[in-house]
């Protein structure tokens, strides 16, 4: 048995397949002198056909495949960054192909567009061409009932009509028509409407998620213990704007730190783990309304005006208390530091003085939150949690160049002179620097949380699009289409000719079984008839089994 | 800042688990030894007709019930298929190493449920109980197929990737049961894993039995040219059933994969902040999603059926392998709970 999308089958006198159905191997033929018209035809032909359908499947696997060995932009633009620093030759050529932009690359687009009219090609005429099968009446019954995939015959005391009405009764399910002393009966319709479900539920998943790019946002920032952060652009380290997002008109809310608590195993071999991050924010929908909290965490982002934020890393941020030469207090706030690694979140960072009123200032300084000497007399930190907090400093004495655009993260020092290290600082403890060019002190540390805010329009509807393929496919998968049909006729004898065949329309093998099941289970409702009309049958008190086949039980 | 004690692991039932899985491996090691020799020494005998196997009944007489009296309701058949009837090697050695298999199942469930307990959450957090857990999908499912398409033939086949799967798991990926880094705190992360997890099995039950219809398939290729096909080669069941087979594990398996992105999707958006964002693993599983939808296209596509569908096929599960291993070692990513 064929499951080539052909509509019809050649026992059926009902609607052929629709012209444009596309999905057969009907692609073979050259064109010949057809002329531009033809030709568009013919390539319009070989664009829907299954074949075609399935190379582009796995041109679209493929394709994948570079997006996860070379680092994405999408996925972390500083992995991508440190890939092309690494790789000085190859990478302007990867980069040529746009293989760090793999998934929004012209080429990725044009394979997964062209699969995507090919699938709106083939989809829409066969969801013409179901409706109206849908709608048809079963076809006629073929004259040869012999030549099908399952063919049953037996013969019978009842009368035709009776061995019609029974059977009416045993094709639960079916839709039946008549016709003349046979009855044709198909069911399994949804198949066909599952699988046009399913690809149009792909085809508004893809819209879907168009949209949702072309007009959301995304945003990255750190919030200090105690700071606040308002939703403009500004506000942002990084956004990355959809093409028609209005950047000037974001959702007004803001956000307050309360307060961050990050544990972590303590021993065992799993120590320094994380187990658990919980941030407390407090928040305002816009300036004028009521304020309200939220505790984040992980797996339980904040969603406020349509945006949701995200936690998705943590810090530290000590806390620096400057003086000048004067002996004045310049400079006095907490400075997020960047972790190298999470497993002892040893972190460095960067403090930047510019008014102290005579020359600027710098620091380079690593953060250890528990401090701890190796046997080689090294300092490190052994734990994420801050157990032992330590600072060592550099200074930089100078222009701190910052009419340049530059990072927080990072110090100019061309501009400036070296001051030397500073001893290892505890909590309290004080540099003063050479020269009399004055003090800092570590004077604590705050934790500071990264966010992420994300407006995608597009979740709520790719869900459903989603789920609705899911439900197509499963309904496609599962439901068989099969026709039945069943004559009777009398024969020269006077006893009724009954036959029963079967045809299903995919490969399932269960289908011949069902079928014979089918026929037992008329016949046996025939014997049961005849016998409750001839109360002189012994065999009428026997229970109302159908016989048993020993061939298509399992 | 708080601490917490990793005190919460249950010792008895941690080392009570380690020793099932042992005791495990050797039990389906035992099964896999039997199941070959009656895949090489079986004898050739008729498979009962059922769901996946034709009803070759000819034309011959189909007595129903009521052969006696006047009322003659013999029912007369004509199965119209190329297929001959379905054959394997059979011996009562098979029926013992489904018990045996049966047996290591049962252990295999106590020890996931051992280590859920010592470690005081569910049981597949990392690589080595995904592993474990995978091998237990696939030895259900071929369970399964033995009893609900007598396809007790496939044991020999599936025993040998879920033996070599456990050896590495339990050689080079183990760790000792703990709790779960915060990202993992989710309801959807059981969810998710759970369905990627059952279909992964299936899909590894369909692969074997894809990889044993190549062989078979070529056997009787080569029987049609008249040449002897010796071995175990020579003794499978045809072609056809197998593909059967192969096909059924992927119409349960393909959904609940589709199903299992969808909620891996759902629980990056709750984690991440985004719910599909081409991370490595995102990727393998959406390349393994799009391969497995060739393989149903190729069935449906003149000229594609047969081996080259299966070989597609194959294709998925080696992705679907290359996920589970490659991705968690070779890529950085959100993922990355090796
Ligand atoms: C490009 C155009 C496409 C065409 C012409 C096409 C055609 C078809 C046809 C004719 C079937 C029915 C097969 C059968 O009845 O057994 C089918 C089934 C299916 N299609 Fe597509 N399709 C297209 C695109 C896609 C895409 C993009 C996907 C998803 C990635 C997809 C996934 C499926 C699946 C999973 C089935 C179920 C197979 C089955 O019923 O056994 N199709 N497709």
């Amino acid at each position: 048995m064929s499951t080539t999308t052909t509509t019809d089958d050649d026992t059926g006198s009902g609607a052929g397949p629709g012209d444009g159905t596309g999905a057969g191997d009907r692609e073979g033929g050259q064109p010949r002198g057809l002329g531009p018209l033809g030709w568009l035809r013919w390539a319009w032909r070989v664009l829907t056909s299954m074949r075609t359908a399935l190379i582009l499947l796995f041109l679209l696997a493929v394709g994948a495949i570079p997006g996860s060995i070379l680092p994405q932009n999408v996925v972390s633009v500083d992995e991508v960054n440190t890939y092309v620093r690494e790789n000085p030759e190859l990478a302007p050529w990867l980069d040529r192909f746009y293989l760090f932009d793999v998934f929004s690359s012209p080429w990725y687009a044009a394979i997964y567009l062209l699969l995507f009219v090919s699938l709106a090609g083939c989809v829409f005429p066969r969801a013409v061409v179901h409706a109206r099968a849908v709608r048809a009446r079963p076809v006629h019954t073929p004259r040869n009932l012999g030549r099908m995939p399952y063919a049953a015959t037996f013969t019978t005391g009842a009368d035709p009509e009776t061995v019609l009405g029974q059977a009416r009764k045993v094709l639960k399910g079916y839709r039946i028509e008549r016709y003349g002393d046979s009855l044709s009966s198909e069911t399994g319709y949804l198949r066909e409407a599952g699988n046009v479900l399913f690809h149009l539920a792909l085809l508004g998943l893809l819209l879907a998620l168009a949209a949702g790019s072309f007009f959301g946002y995304r945003g990255n920032m750190l919030l200090v213990e105690g700071d606040g952060f308002a939703n403009t652009l500004p506000s942002y380290d990084a956004i990355y704007p959809g093409h028609w997002t209005d950047t000037d008109a974001l959702e007004p809310f803001t956000l307050h730190l309360d307060d961050f608590e990050a544990s972590f195993i303590e021993d065992g071999n799993l120590r320094g783990q994380a187990e658990s991050y919980v941030a407390e924010l407090i928040y305002k929908e816009s300036p004028e309304a009521e304020e309200a909290r939220h505790t984040l965490e992980v797996n339980h982002p904040l969603t406020v005006d349509g945006v949701q934020v995200y936690l998705l890393g943590h810090g530290y941020a000590p806390e620096f208390e400057v003086r000048n030469a004067d002996g004045e207090v310049v400079f006095d706030q907490a400075v997020p530091f960047l972790f190298r690694e999470t497993a002892t979140f040893t972190s460095d960072g960067v403090v930047k003085v510019p008014d102290t009123g005579g020359e600027e200032l710098g620091f380079v300084g690593v953060f250890l939150p528990s401090a701890a000497e190796t046997p080689e007399g090294d300092l490190v930190s052994d734990f994420p949690g801050a157990e032992n907090p330590r600072v060592t400093l550099e200074g930089y004495r100078g222009d701190l160049g910052m009419l340049d655009p530059q990072s927080v993260y990072q110090l100019q020092t061309s501009g400036m002179e070296e001051l030397g290290s500073s001893p290892v600082l505890g909590i309290g403890d004080s540099w003063d620097l050479p020269d009399g060019a004055g003090s800092i002190t570590f004077t604590g540390y705050s934790e500071y949380i990264s966010l992420q805010t994300n407006r995608d329009g597009a979740r709520v509807p790719a869900l459903a699009a989603a789920s609705l393929a899911v439900l197509g496919l499963v309904t496609t998968l599962f439901v068989r289409p099969r026709r039945v049909w069943v004559r009777a006729t009398r024969g020269a004898d006077g006893r009724t000719r009954v036959e029963l065949s079967g045809l299903g329309k995919t490969e399932a093998a269960g289908n011949n079984a069902e079928f014979h099941e089918l026929t037992t289970e008329l016949a046996g409702r025939l014997r049961n008839d005849e016998s409750d009309d001839n109360p002189r049958n012994p065999r009428s008190s026997t229970p109302s089994d159908p016989p048993e086949s020993t061939t298509t039980r399992e | 800042m708080t601490y917490t004690l990793a005190g919460t692991v249950d010792e008895t039932m941690a080392s009570t688990s380690d020793m099932l899985i042992i005791a495990m491996i050797v039990t389906y090691a035992a099964a896999l030894f039997l199941f070959a020799i009656e895949a090489a020494y079986g004898k050739r005998t008729n498979l009962r007709a059922g769901k996946l196997m034709p009803v070759t009944v000819g034309s011959g007489k189909d007595a129903g019930a009521a052969g006696s009296g006047d009322d003659d309701l013999d029912i007369d058949v004509n199965v119209r298929t190329t297929e001959g009837e379905a054959q394997a090697s059979q011996s009562n050695l098979g029926r013992v190493a489904l018990g045996v298999t049966t047996l290591g199942f049962v252990m295999g469930v106590a020890q996931i449920v051992t280590r859920g307990l010592a470690a005081g959450r569910w049981p597949w957090g990392n690589m080595f109980e995904f592993i474990v857990a995978l091998c237990l999908v696939a030895v259900g499912g071929l369970l399964y197929a033995s009893f609900r398409y007598q396809a007790r033939f496939l044991g020999a086949f599936v025993l040998v990737p879920v033996l070599l799967l456990l050896g590495i798991g339990v050689k080079w990926l183990y760790v000792d049961p703990g709790p779960l880094i915060p990202a993992l705190h989710s309801y959807w992360v059981p969810i998710h894993v759970t369905a990627t997890i059952i279909a992964g099995g299936a899909f590894m039950v369909s692969g074997v039995a894809g990889v044993t219809y190549l062989v078979s398939h070529r056997a009787e290729a080569r029987r049609a040219l008249g040449q002897k096909v010796a071995g175990i080669a020579g003794r499978l069941p045809s072609p056809e059933l197998l593909d059967r087979i192969s096909h059924r594990f992927i119409l349960f398996a393909f959904p609940l994969w589709t199903f299992g992105i969808i909620a891996g999707s759902i629980w990056a958006d709750e984690a991440w902040g985004r719910f599909w964002g081409w991370d490595p693993k995102e990727v393998w599983s959406f390349i393994s999603w799009v391969i497995y939808a060739a393989y149903l296209h190729a069935r449906a596509t003149g000229g594609w059926r047969g081996p080259k569908a299966t070989w597609i096929n194959v294709l998925g599960f080696l992705t679907i392998l290359f996920n589970f291993f490659a991705v968690n070692y070779m890529f950085s990513g959100l993922h990355s709970y090796a």
